[in-house]
Parts: structure tokens; sequence; C-alpha cells
């Protein structure tokens, strides 16, 4: 649903299909069999046919669909609120009541999706115009700034000529065009033949994918679901509680980016997966240490340093490029990483001309190599079982018995002042030493 | 491009017929593979317990309907646009407004927090005229003007639809009702990359958290859910197989599949390894259209808005509805899970947000019981003083 049809207020598409299903209710609601006990209405003095009460209305719901009762009333409502069913006690409040008070359905000829048809002729007419404007937008584009150019041209030329001068020419163009132009009926066909080709390219294009097979897949799926149940509070809670529940924001602060001591739920998380480990501030600090004794910490600085051009300012990328090649690929370099020959020379000849993706197959290189051989072993290293053994498992806070002592709810500092902070001291640490060529922006 | 040239002879029936061929040799293709359905391979895995998801936090302020809402990293803040023309920040947990910025425009689609600093994206959508797209800086202060220091960024020839920060505060991604989605460099302004292909509005984008960090997933009025690649702004995958349109796309946790929410009220998940859809969620009792969806935290279960007013929570695996949330006034826009995972967040056009969360743990019936059992005891006490 597009706000252009919101704004407008019109009734749309998408409410038509919602009233064709709210009818389809209706109808099955009127089954002569399966459909609703219909008795003779007492509305004071007078004996109304063909009536129900609000009660049967939400006994037949919740039989017919199985929901609860809550949300039968719920779908009574609104099928009350669109005028399928009218109260007949008080029928300008339109709320579907659980109790006897008595309801009849409306007519099919007042019913909302009948009075609209207009609409939906509208609404086809514009999806033509824009499957043609983005079509006619793809046809030109290679020519649309030389359009540009000559339209600027133009305009400018034409700022310098007289009023009485410009007149003539509005009216020569004017004429040329009515002569000369293109006939009206083939643009469209063009469009659509356009669009035909388009659409074949790309189903062809979908036949050559590798697909997996649909057993592994989905089996990822429940794999992932499992692995993930004990981070997941909405399903297993969290320790020492949830925040929202108890007013304490205990949870918060021990997972905080970095603290002293992570907890263990946090230290299994990096065994996940390796995105898992290096998306995690503190796991890859510890990862760091485990490469210096390993000796190929050049690995993540170097790819460190790749994720800052990747996603830093555009101004800046060319200076970083130059940086990166100094530090990690010129022989000789003090972090020299080792890239196989064919890559190397691929990211050599792109550094001529740096842009944003320039190091892109290095890093996956560089990303691939630690992923496989690094990784693996810092899982079985004494440095990270040292850290999983150290780390807490917080205990869950007894709740208090009695609900109304609650918790003065503090207010955190704003994650500005957090992130300058952080940034502050991240330029200290690494101000002695090596250039830092990851810095936070 | 296609531009090649259309052959003699080649008619537009002989294209169609062409076109529909391919189609349905894709669909065998497809199914070639398909040995399984999700629900099957989930028989194995335990039903969910009855999940008891409340909502105990209202946020109110905002005078009009609230179009969009986003959490912030430090999973307690929210941001919020409104069609009052006012962005507010929010911290949640303690229910006080931070900062209120007021924007000259009326529809202001939606908004988002940036990864690092506090930067908040603004989007103004507003029809024919001020269809850009801006970022503000966070500050401290809060008694300085932010709408002094907003910096428009993006602009399209529609409303702007979505938006996202990349994996920096660098990088801005959104979505118009041009047809296209574009990528934009924050700082000058410039467009990186646009992406053509979509045949109607584009609603909606999600950002893939896979490891390459490389694509992104958008739905629009056409039905279809494109797959595209930042870099080179190919359309890697398609999935057409909603009836209606698509509002909202949201990436499964682990990247390899994503949900969409549409107008037909089904929400539908499609695998990107397989290639097709794998589950539909969909109800009888379900009429009105969803907006809206997102995972949780381990992705077992998918929120979904409706315009129902209700916000229906989905067992992914399963197919099964889980439960359903009512309380809102009207119509949802947008639900978010926070960060943590520890809290829902939704918005609606009944000019509220609501905080939700779950109650399910052990310990919790305890104290539901204790609670039960004083209020038994006060009732009784109340029952013999009326009798004498």
């Amino acid at each position: 649903m597009t706000i252009n049809t919101l704004a407008k207020g019109g009734c749309h598409r998408e409410q038509m299909a919602c009233f064709r299903k709210m009818e389809k209710v209706i109808v099955a609601m009127q089954d002569p069999d399966m459909g609703m006990k219909m008795r003779n209405q007492r509305l004071l003095i007078t004996v109304i046919p063909h009536a129900m009460t609000g009660h049967d209305i939400i006994t037949w719901l919740t039989h017919k669909y199985r929901i609860s009762e809550e949300e039968a009333l719920h779908l009574g409502n609104m099928l009350v609120k669109y005028g399928y069913i009218y109260p007949l006690k008080e029928p300008r409040c339109l709320v579907l009541r659980p109790d006897e008070s008595p309801y009849r359905f409306q007519t099919p000829y007042f019913w909302t999706s009948t009075r609209w048809p207009a609409s939906e002729l509208d609404y086809g007419k514009k999806k033509l115009k824009i499957y043609m404007y983005s079509l006619l937008h793809k046809r030109i584009n290679h020519t649309w700034d030389f359009v540009v150019m000559q339209a600027r041209e133009q305009l400018r030329s034409s700022k310098q000529r007289r009023k009485a001068d410009r007149i003539v020419l509005e009216c020569q163009e004017q004429a040329y065009w009515l002569i000369n132009r293109p006939p009206v009926r083939s643009i469209t066909l063009y469009c659509i033949q356009l669009y035909c080709v388009v659409h074949i390219e790309a189903c062809r294009k979908a036949l050559g994918r590798n697909r997996v097979k649909s057993s592994i897949c989905l089996e990822g799926f429940l794999k992932y679901s499992e692995q993930y149940l004990n981070h997941d509070p909405i399903m297993q809670g969290c320790l020492p509680s949830n925040p929202w529940i108890s007013d304490d924001t205990a949870h918060w602060t021990m997972n905080a980016e970095i603290v002293p001591v992570p907890t263990r739920l946090r230290v299994e998380r990096w065994s996940f997966s390796f995105t898992e480990l290096l998306n995690d501030a503190m796991g890859r600090k510890e990862f760091m240490t485990y490469l210096e004794k390993e000796f190929s910490a050049e690995n993540l600085y170097f790819w460190q340093a790749c994720e800052d051009i990747r996603h830093g300012e555009n101004s800046k990328i060319v200076e970083k490029v130059e940086d990166v090649y100094k530090n990690f690929l010129a022989p000789g370099a003090a972090r020299w990483v080792n890239i196989d020959s064919k890559t190397m020379d691929k990211t050599l000849e792109g550094i001529k001309r740096p842009h944003r993706f320039v190091m892109d197959d290095a890093q996956m290189h560089i990303y691939f190599l630690m992923k496989k051989d690094s990784y693996p072993r810092y899982l079985k290293s004494d440095l990270y079982k040292n850290m999983l053994a150290k780390a807490i498992v917080p205990q869950e806070t007894k709740k208090s018995v009695f609900p109304f002592m609650r918790r003065q709810r503090h207010s955190s500092p704003s994650p500005a002042q957090t992130a300058t902070q952080a940034a502050e001291e991240e330029g200290l640490a690494k101000g002695a030493g090596t250039r830092s060529l990851y810095s936070v922006v | 491009m296609a531009c090649q040239g259309l052959q003699k002879g080649e008619t537009l029936e002989s294209l169609k017929r062409e076109s529909e061929t391919l189609k349905k040799k894709l669909e065998e293709e497809r199914n070639k593979l398909n040995d399984v359905e999700l629900h099957q391979v989930a028989e194995k895995v335990e039903v969910l317990s009855a999940l008891s998801i409340k909502t105990r936090r209202v946020l109110k302020g905002h005078g009009n309907k609230v179009l969009c809402m986003d959490w912030c990293k430090d999973k307690r803040r929210m941001v919020s646009s409104s069609q009052d023309g006012k962005v507010i920040v929010w911290d949640a947990f303690t229910l006080n407004k931070e900062h209120g910025v007021p924007l000259p425009c009326t529809w202001v689609l939606a908004c988002a927090y940036a990864p690092l600093r506090s930067l908040c994206l603004i989007m103004n959508g507003y029809l024919g005229l001020d269809n850009k797209c801006s970022v503000i800086p966070l500050s401290l202060d809060k008694n300085e003007n932010l709408a002094a220091k907003k910096k428009s960024v993006a602009m399209h020839t529609n409303y702007v639809s979505g938006c996202s920060f990349t994996n920096s505060d660098m990088q801005l991604l959104t979505s118009s009702g041009d047809g296209t989605c574009a990528l934009w460099d924050v700082e000058s302004g410039q467009l990186l990359q646009s992406f053509h292909g979509h045949t109607a509005d584009v609603l909606s984008l999600d950002l893939a958290p896979s490891e390459t960090g490389n694509t992104f997933v958008s739905g629009g009025c056409d039905m279809k859910a494109n797959v595209w690649d930042m870099r080179s702004g190919q359309n890697i995958q398609s999935f057409e197989s909603h009836e209606s349109d698509i509002n909202c796309v949201k990436y499964y946790p682990s990247g390899d599949a994503f949900a969409s929410a549409s107008d037909d009220a089904t929400c539908r998940f499609y695998d990107l390894r397989a290639d097709r859809e794998v589950a539909v969620y969909q109800k009888d009792s379900i009429i009105f259209g969803a907006s809206t969806c997102d995972f949780s935290l381990s992705g077992r279960l998918l929120f979904a808005g409706y315009n129902d007013y209700t916000i229906n929570v989905w067992d992914v695996l399963k197919g099964t509805r889980a439960t359903i949330l009512f309380g809102h006034e009207n119509r949802v826009s947008r639900v978010r899970v926070s960060p943590d995972g520890t809290a829902l967040g939704s918005a609606s056009w009944d000019s509220t947000l609501r905080v939700s969360w779950s109650f399910s743990t052990g310990s919790n019936y305890i104290f539901r019981f204790i609670k039960l059992l004083f209020w038994v005891n006060s009732r009784l006490v109340l029952e013999f003083t009326v009798a004498f």
C-alpha cells in the first residue's frame, strides 16, 4: 500500500482484497447448513426477523476459525465497523457486544466493496504508467546525461534572446513536434516488448543458478534456532533478569561493549561462527591477543583496515588505500600479509585507480584464511578455554513478592557521550607505537 | 541491458509466450530440489511452550499516526516519526522523551538509528515536494536546535519509503516510490549506486547480516521481492509469490532467508540457497494485510503487525501461530525487536508506541501464583465482610 493513495484518502486495491475476504466470512455465516442460526429478535414491541445476538456471532466465529473468544470479538468488531453487520439497539454505536444485543446482516447493495468500482480501473492505469516510466527511464538512461546537457545549453541560450524571438521559437518547436511526434501506440508496444525481453533475460539467468536441496537448507534453520534458543530472551528469559520486567539494568551493564569479565553466554556465542566473534568488540580484542601470540596479527589488522575503507567516507578512500598499501602490501612492509600472487596482482592493478571496493578480493582471501585456520585453533586454545571458565553466569534475581515495590528506573548516559569517550580511549591506546589504521570515526 | 533490438518478426505474442514458458521452467527447476517441506522437517522440534507476551509500556506523545520506529544500539532508546511532523527520541525504559525534532513536512515515513554514533536518520517523504532523506547528528546538548543541523543526503523523484544505514554511519540505503533503491554517501550526499528492477513502488528494504555484507533485499508493490548486490547494482534473485503489495521485508538472523509481510494478509518465508518460498504464514481468521514484520533473536518467532490493529506471533519453523497481541487502537505500522532481543517495540496509527515482552520463564509462574494467592485472599476477606 503506497502513501500516494493513502494521502488521497481513496479506497485502495488493498482494501478491496480485505472486503472480499470479509464478504466470504459473511456469506459463510449466512450458509443455510453451517451458518448461524437466526431467529426473531424482540426489540421493544416489534419483532425483527433474521436477527442474531452478539453472543451467537462470537460463538460461531470461535468454532469456525478455531480461535479464542478475544480474537473472535476482535474480528466481529471489524465486521461491524465496516458495515457488514449492524446493531439494532444502538445503531450509531458500531461495536460488537458479546451479549444478547441483536444484530442483522447488511444487504449486499450496501457492502463497501460494491460502492467503489472506479478506483480499481484508476489503479490499473496508474500501474501501467509506472511500468512505462521505468522502462523509458532505462531506455534513455545512457543518453540522459546528454539530454540534460543539451537542455541546459538551450536554457542558457534562450535566456539571452529577446522575448519576441523566444515566442517564435516556441511556436516553431511546437509545430515540429506536432508533425513529428512518435506514434503513441508504438511506444506502448515497444515498452511492453522491452519488458518481456527483460523478463526473459532475468528468467534465463535464474535458470542457471546453483540451488541447494531443500532438506539441507531447512535443517540449517532448525540448527540455528536451536543454537540460539538460550540466547533469545523472548523464548527463554535472560539472566539475571529481563530489565523490562524487573526494572533492573544489571543485564545491560553486564553485557556492555567492554566489560572486565564477560558473561558465559556471550563467550559461548563466539564459538557459533566467525562473524559472531568479529562482531563483538571484546571477542575481536581477545582474538587479536591470540593472533599476536601466533605472529599472524597482521591479518586481522589488514581486515579491519579494509572494512574501514569499504564503509568509511568517500573523501578519505584514496588516502586510506595508500596507507594500506604501504603498511600491508608493499614488499618489505611492516605488516606484510600473505596473499596469493593472482589476488595480489589484481589488487595492485586496482590500487592505481583506487575505489571503495578495490581491496575486496584481498580482504576476502584473508578473511577466509583466518576463518579456516586461526579461528578453529583459537577455539581450541587455552586462551579461549580460560575465558570460558572465567566467564560469569549471573544469578537469577529473586523477585520481590510484593509487586508494588518497584525499583527506581534510572536514565543511562546518552549513546553519543559513550561513543566519544570510547573513541578518545581507543585513540590514546593506539597513540603509542605503530600508526593506527583502524580508527573509530 | 536488453537494448539489443528486437528480431524481425518477433511479435509481442511470441515474446509473451516465451516469457510464460520460461517462468514455468523456472518453477520446475526450483521444485526439482524441493524434497521436503519446512513443517515436515520441523516435526522433530519441540512445540513452543505457551508464550505469555504482554504490553507493559505505552509511549504517548505524538499528536498523530506514528509511521515508523527504530531501536538504538543501547537496547533501550528508540526513535519514532509521526504524521504530525515530529521525530522523537525516547528512552523507552524510563519513558522520558530525550529529543524532539520538528520537521516542515508531515509524511515522515521512516527513521533509523545509525550504528556507531547516535546519528538519527529521518526521511521526508512528502508527495512530489520533499522526497529527501536527511541525517541529523544527535548531540549531548539537549537545548541545541537539532533541526538546524539537519543535512540532506538522498533525493528521489518520488516519496522515500524506507531507509537503512549500512554497517557504518557513512552510507545510506534508501528505497523509493519511484521504483528504485539507491546507495548514498552521507558525507557528500553523492549517489554511489542505484538499483533498477522493480516495476512499481518499492516499499521496504533490509540489509543482509551475512559475512560479506554485500547484499540487501527489497519488496514492492509489484509483488516481487528482489535481492541485490550492493557493489554491482545487479538483481541477484527475485521471488514472486505474493498476491498483493509487499509492505515489509526482513532477513532471518543467519542471513540465509528472509520473511515478507504483504497486503494479501500473509507473511511468507523465502530461502535464498534453495531459491524458493518455503513457508506461508496465514490463517482464515486473519483478513487484513500485514504491514510489518520482524524476527526474534533466535529466528524462531516472527512478529507481524496487521492492519486490523493486532500483532500475530508466528512459529517460523512449524508455520503455526504462537500467540496474538491486542492493545493498539489503530493499524500497526511498525514492529521491531530490540537489538538484544529482550523486548518488542510497536508503533501504530493510534499515535502511541508500545513495548511488550515475554513473561514466560519458570520463576514467573511462582511470582504470578503468589500474586494470585494475595488476590484470592483479599477477595475472600471482602466476601466475608459483605456476608456479615
